[in-house]
């Protein structure tokens, strides 16, 4: 075993922890939180420079990696440094699916998307399927060499900034049946297409989205008809590495935000760190911490697996657990200071408490979890 | 043991819960239930509406024209308000300040100000808290120096819940520096309009303005405002703090908090079923429920035993750990409960009326989620109660 990361693999990481630790400060990072894009187009072309989104596809597709550990190496430093832009939506989830599906010219999107000129976005949640990923209403009909969908999603990520959308729609069967779901490449702007934008409570904007008739040429699909299911599994698997990897970054930071102020902040004349019901439960946090390297690790290292899903669901459900923890306890350890949204600490743990709602919480991984382990 | 009301106990309910389907106003009820803030007005209106009816000083004696309610009666209309969603009263006059003047003040103090608390012309803010001191509290440094009939007052509080509102400040300061920490302090009480006072905001992580830092600068403030004996301000700070936790267990809160979730998980459904039905959800449900029913019960034996005429010592602190506790636990159901819709972050809705992005129940539960992080925070931290009930228990 070895578990270094390749010489490739810890540039890129110093190179990203120098330049986040740099440009990305808390100052900067609230500032592009309360602006109206939500996020910052400069750095994004600027980490695109850096490589981080090429780090996120493989080398046929234009990339220079695209593996497990290449979105676990990223997602780390985004997450340590609780970077609000949608590199999740853009390259994971938008350029995961067009990789997989596109046919050329779809394809030809990617150059684009790595070089930090594209934005993309998945639709696929909608109002009533919380995390059941099969849930699909939006429904699709062809009409001649048309296609017109209708439907509405929830919560779309990067839905404001993306130049396609990629809309999932049933094409046959009933709303929770696997066959039968279609993706399709819809442009912004498209005639039917409704957005309505608003920010998240860690950061980045989303949208809810009406599409209603919204007529494109059949050459808009991605992929095959009605076999849109599995290839969005994939995308999601490597999404769910993508967070898990982003969360623990981020509880590592939170975790050392908290030792530097147990060891700085006085009261009762000495450091709160000397204080032996603080100490333990940092120790804890600090244990807690190790588990969720592990967890990104396993879920990293298994994502070509057979046994993906279910490493995965381990992953995301011990993250989960360690990450509201680490979360919560470094709020309480801090007292006041924690409270207040000029503090790093305040984004952070929110960037981890909130990632639990993004394809399914500590409950839903554990359920996914004892089924495909009965399986 | 008998663990029924009395009939008068119930009959005393049946009064509240009927003034209030009364008098509080549903567009009143439906912002508290959203998490949308009432601003100055709206708490100003619903405490006009309770002292007419005379009930807004319940813990005060009838001759400060209060309602001098028993630890029971308390009790019922505290759960009760909770549970109609009605606005919390707001502490920092009526159930902190209003008991030291009662207790500490001068004849002049009570007439001038008891009247004013009760028909909101002053709105006070509570001036312990400084960057420096908050466990702590008594290293405390705010300055105040005797200079003829006046006090020249210098220094910093922070964390000064609603002070954008108030125009009075009750502070600990610090009047002599050389004798033992809790020797040295006392209790002052500030008019926010003398000159040489600044308060700024400070946005809490949920992206409310909710507390202040607050600076004095030179402020001179009249000697007749210093409450009992200059030195012997910690003696009545600590009798205000044994006031501060009435309520701390917050049992109604935690209740109407669990309908909320039960209402909710009703509704949302998790792989074709209901939310309530999921064995997960169920179960974390059912354990918090557990939970607020053994509380409820220390809750009342306590309330009991306090009506009886016996104060609590350490089980104040045993109520507020367990309380907050059980509280926290909640929002994070909630927050659950309401899946990929916590993220919105509706900051309209704080203080607006937009519609919101996705259920009207989803848009509050992250925010309140994170700002509910502060009831094991202050009011003693969930570590110093723990301390203390140890200490009592142990000595030491
Ligand atoms: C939203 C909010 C509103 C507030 N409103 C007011 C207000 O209106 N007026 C006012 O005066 N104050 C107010 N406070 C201040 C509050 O009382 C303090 O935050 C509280 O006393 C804790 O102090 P601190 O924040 O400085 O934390 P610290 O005292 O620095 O504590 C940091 C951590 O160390 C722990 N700790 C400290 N000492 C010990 C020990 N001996 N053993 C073990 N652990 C220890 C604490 O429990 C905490 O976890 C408010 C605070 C908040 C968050």
């Amino acid at each position: 075993m070895d578990f270094n990361l390749t010489e490739e693999r810890r540039m890129l990481q110093e190179t990203l922890r120098r330049y986040l630790t740099d440009r990305y400060t808390t100052e900067v990072r609230n500032g592009i939180i309360s602006s109206e894009a939500g996020l910052s187009a400069e750095i994004w072309a600027e980490l695109a420079e850096l490589g981080v989104i090429g780090a996120l596809f493989a080398e046929s597709d234009g990339g220079f990696g695209g593996a497990g550990f290449d979105i676990a190496t990223v997602f780390g430093e985004l997450g340590r440094a609780g970077v609000v832009e949608p590199f999740l939506d853009t390259a994971v989830l938008g350029g995961g699916l067009v990789a997989a599906l596109g046919d050329d010219g779809q394809k030809a999107l990617l150059g684009d998307v790595i070089a930090g000129g594209l934005h993309l976005a998945l639709a696929h949640g909608e109002p009533a399927s919380r995390y059941d990923l099969s849930r699909v209403e939006t429904s699709v009909r062809g009409d001649g060499d048309d296609v017109v969908l209708s439907g509405r999603k929830a919560v779309v990520i990067n839905a404001e900034a993306a130049g396609y959308l990629i809309v999932s729609a049933r094409e046959s069967g009933g709303f929770f049946d696997l066959d039968g779901i279609s993706l399709f490449l819809v442009p912004a702007g498209s005639k039917g297409v409704t957005l309505r934008g608003y920010p998240m409570l860690a950061g980045g904007r989303a949208a809810e989205l009406v599409l209603d008739e919204v007529r494109l040429p059949g050459t808009a699909r991605l992929g095959e008809a009605g076999k849109g299911f599995a290839p969005l599994m994939d995308a999601v698997a490597a999404a769910n590495v993508a967070l898990a990897a982003e969360t623990v970054g981020a509880m590592e930071s939170a975790v050392e935000l908290t030792r530097a102020y147990l060891m700085t902040r006085k009261q009762f004349g000495r450091p709160i760190g000397t204080f032996q019901a603080l100490q333990h439960r940092f120790a804890d946090l600090l244990i807690e911490l190790e588990q969720a390297r592990s967890a990104v690790i396993n879920a990293a290292g298994h994502l070509e697996a057979p046994d993906r899903d279910r490493q995965i669901a381990a992953a995301r459900n011990l993250i989960a657990r360690a990450g509201r923890l680490v979360a919560e306890e470094a709020i309480q350890m801090h007292g006041g200071i924690a409270m207040t949204q000029e503090y790093e600490l305040a984004h952070i743990a929110k960037r981890i408490v909130m990632a639990e709602h993004r394809f399914g919480d500590a409950d839903y991984h554990l359920e996914r979890f004892i089924a495909l382990s009965a399986a | 043991m008998d663990l029924s009301y009395t009939d008068e106990e119930k009959a005393f309910r049946e009064e509240v819960r009927a003034f209030l389907a009364e008098k509080l106003p549903k567009a009143v009820s439906d912002k508290v239930r959203a998490g949308i803030s009432l601003g100055k007005e709206g708490h100003d209106d619903w405490h006009a509406t309770l002292n007419e009816k005379g009930w807004l000083a319940f813990n005060w004696p009838r001759e400060f024209g209060g309602a001098e309610w028993n630890a029971v009666q308390r009790h019922i209309f505290e759960e009760e308000c909770a549970l109609a969603y009605a606005p919390r009263i707001v502490p920092f006059g009526l159930s902190m300040l209003g008991p030291v003047l009662q207790k500490f003040g001068s004849k002049a103090q009570q007439d001038y100000f008891l009247p004013r608390i009760l028909n909101g012309a002053h709105w006070w803010c509570q001036g312990y808290s400084e960057p420096g001191a908050g466990s702590d509290l008594a290293s405390l440094k705010t300055r105040a120096v005797r200079d003829g009939d006046h006090y020249v007052v210098n220094g910093q509080k922070t964390w000064t819940t609603l002070g954008q509102y108030a125009n009075w400040i009750f502070c600990l300061v610090r009047t002599d520096p050389e004798a033992k920490q809790q020797e040295g302090i006392s209790f002052l009480l500030i008019d926010m309009d003398t000159p040489g006072i600044e308060v700024r905001p400070i946005v809490l992580l949920d992206g409310t303005p909710e507390v202040n830092e607050v600076f004095f600068d030179n402020v001179r403030v009249p000697v007749e405002n210093l409450v009992g004996e200059e030195n012997k301000g910690w003696t009545y700070a600590k009798y205000l703090l044994t006031h501060e936790r009435t309520n701390i267990a917050g049992v109604g809160f935690s209740q109407a908090g669990l309908d909320a979730v039960k209402r909710i998980a009703r509704i949302e459904s998790a792989g074709g079923r209901p939310l309530i039905e999921n064995p997960h959800f169920a179960a974390r449900l059912a354990r918090i429920e557990i939970d607020l029913m053994g509380m409820a019960t220390t809750n009342m034996r306590i309330i009991s035993q306090a009506a009886a005429g016996q104060a609590p010592g350490v089980e104040s602190s045993m109520l507020k750990v367990k309380g907050t506790t059980i509280r926290q636990e909640i929002n994070d159901l909630t927050r659950r409960a309401v899946g990929p819709y916590a993220m919105p972050f509706a900051s309209e809705m704080i203080e607006g009326d937009n519609d919101p992005v996705g259920p009207d129940y989803a848009a509050p539960v992250a925010v309140q989620y994170f700002n509910n992080r502060k009831l094991s925070i202050f009011g003693g931290s969930n570590e110093i109660q723990r301390g203390i009930i140890a200490k009592m228990k142990m000595g030491g």
